[in-house]
């Protein structure tokens, strides 16, 4: 075993010792570094307005109106065409959004962490399905929403939360594998799961029965209502695992809708970048692939800490809504990801394929070594403002991320000689 | 070794065929049992970096 090897195995140990935990409700302004009323946290790696793609323009415009900066969508793109908005990669301040994945100085966010390390994650609400934020809607009902979240749901949640104590999302989402999900584009069984856990606290924490009634609807309506904790609990888990001298893994995995990203390990926070792919799925009534919009969003972290598209072999269920064609070809997709990767879960197990873990740890040699992309489930976006999610599907991470990563660790392993 | 040769293509071929699948398909038309195994050069073939790979890997 080498130097790199054995640096990739305290990156696998650092994954599976992980303690993912949800342990309160934040806003924005509170925690994430550098964040103002002109800072939008953005999904993927750094992009300038001029280089986004309509879903993240549409999203960015209306984050504007609901920090209340602009009357309308022309005076919010004004303020930005005149530079007065700054854009920040959701990453670079601990934080992680799905689709366009705004993030907003008002915006309540869940704490997740993990407490093998004690270091923090962050994520948004998930909106749910139809005209949302996340997929470049920006009408009234969508920031009346999101004003619903920042002055209703966050103070309950919150309350909630101090009052039941952490919640291990370890323990929900290794149920929910075992259940039919596989956490990115099923998450089911794991909103349902939290559902559980937080009900009894929620009663106890909200007074007034019509605003209750209104979060558990909420709650329990929203299918991908787990799916932004899921990535948090990515986050926390990927990023102690960051900077380990000599080690080729992937930490994060993300995409801004017009490039892919990659970070690795030892290279730190280097962002090695390629033009986003489109993803192959199935279209809602109406749509197809001409309306779509490229792969974005930092939801891609469920695929680098092993599940998602990783784990597509625990969710027979998803196969059709992602355009899969058998539970076979989920299988393979499963075992496939085992040859890019150092080694097993031993946390998420897929008990379909004599429980074994989840493919972990993936290291930028083997994807260039054997050509195999890591693969991911996603949500599709149109390509204009305002539309929303139009289908799902699957995509691979683009070679040319690892290519250039692999040239990057390549001169840093000849620096450390 | 041409004996060898003859011997073998006049026995009854059971085949492993590596790499392009073509190959494989064409021996399934003439119904010939054939496994095919899926291989690819590593790296595509790149040599800038298959040289990184096995330097790496040392």
């Amino acid at each position: 075993m080498n130097k790199i090897d054995k640096a990739n195995m305290e990156a696998l140990d650092r994954i599976n010792s992980a303690e993912p935990e949800l342990v309160d409700i934040k806003y924005a302004y509170e925690v994430l570094p550098g964040m103002d009323k002109s800072v939008i946290g953005h999904a993927g790696p750094p992009i300038e307005w001029e280089n986004m793609c309509g879903p993240l323009k549409g999203a960015v415009l209306g984050a504007i109106l609901y920090e209340g900066l602009a009357g309308d969508l022309a005076e919010a793109e004004k303020l930005v065409l005149n530079g007065k908005i700054r854009f920040v990669s959701n990453h670079s301040m601990g934080a992680v959004g799905p689709m366009t994945g705004m993030i907003t100085y008002s915006m309540p966010l869940y704490e997740v962490r993990n407490k093998t390390y004690g270091n923090t994650a962050y994520t948004t609400f998930n909106e749910g399905l139809g005209k949302v934020l996340r997929f470049g809607s920006n009408g009234p009902e969508v920031l009346e929403r999101l004003k619903w979240f920042e002055h209703v749901l966050a103070p309950a949640l919150k309350k909630a939360i101090a009052l039941s104590g952490p919640i291990s999302l370890k323990v929900i989402i290794s149920k929910a594998l075992a259940m039919g999900d596989e956490m990115h584009q099923r998450n089911i069984a794991a909103s349902l799961l939290f559902a559980r856990e937080i009900m009894p606290y929620l009663v106890e924490a909200v007074d007034d029965k019509a605003e209750l009634r209104k979060i558990i609807e909420f709650i329990t309506g929203n299918e991908q209502l787990f799916l932004n904790l899921a990535m948090a609990a990515g986050k926390c888990t990927m990023d102690p695992v960051k900077n380990i001298e000599h080690c080729s893994i992937v930490t994060a995995m993300s995409r801004n809708g017009t490039n892919f990203g990659i970070q690795v390990s030892a290279l730190g926070d280097t962002w090695f970048e390629a033009p986003v792919l489109m993803p192959k799925g199935l279209y809602f009534a109406g749509f197809s692939e001409k309306d779509a919009n490229p792969d974005i969003g930092d939801s891609a972290i469920c695929e680098t800490f092993g599940i998602g598209g990783v784990a597509m072999g625990s969710s027979p269920a998803v196969v059709r809504f992602v355009g899969a064609k058998s539970v076979q070809e989920a299988l393979d997709y499963s075992r496939e990801m085992e040859e890019i990767s150092v080694g097993k879960s031993t946390n998420y197990i897929i008990p379909n394929m004599e429980f074994q873990g989840t493919a972990t740890g993936i290291d930028i040699r083997k994807v260039v070594e054997t050509g195999i992309a890591p693969v991911i489930n996603t949500g599709l976006a149109h390509k204009l403002p305002g539309v929303g999610q139009i289908g799902a599907g699957i995509v691979r991470a683009p070679i040319d991320c690892f290519v250039k990563a692999l040239y990057a660790f390549a001169e840093y392993e000849q620096s450390l000689e | 070794m041409m004996e060898n040769i003859e011997a073998l293509f006049n026995s009854e071929l059971v085949v492993v065929n590596i790499g392009l699948e073509r190959f494989a398909e064409s021996m399934k038309l003439q119904h010939v049992p054939c496994v095919h195994v899926e291989w690819k050069p590593p790296a595509g073939g790149d040599t800038r970096l298959i040289e990184i790979l096995e330097k790496l890997s040392n």
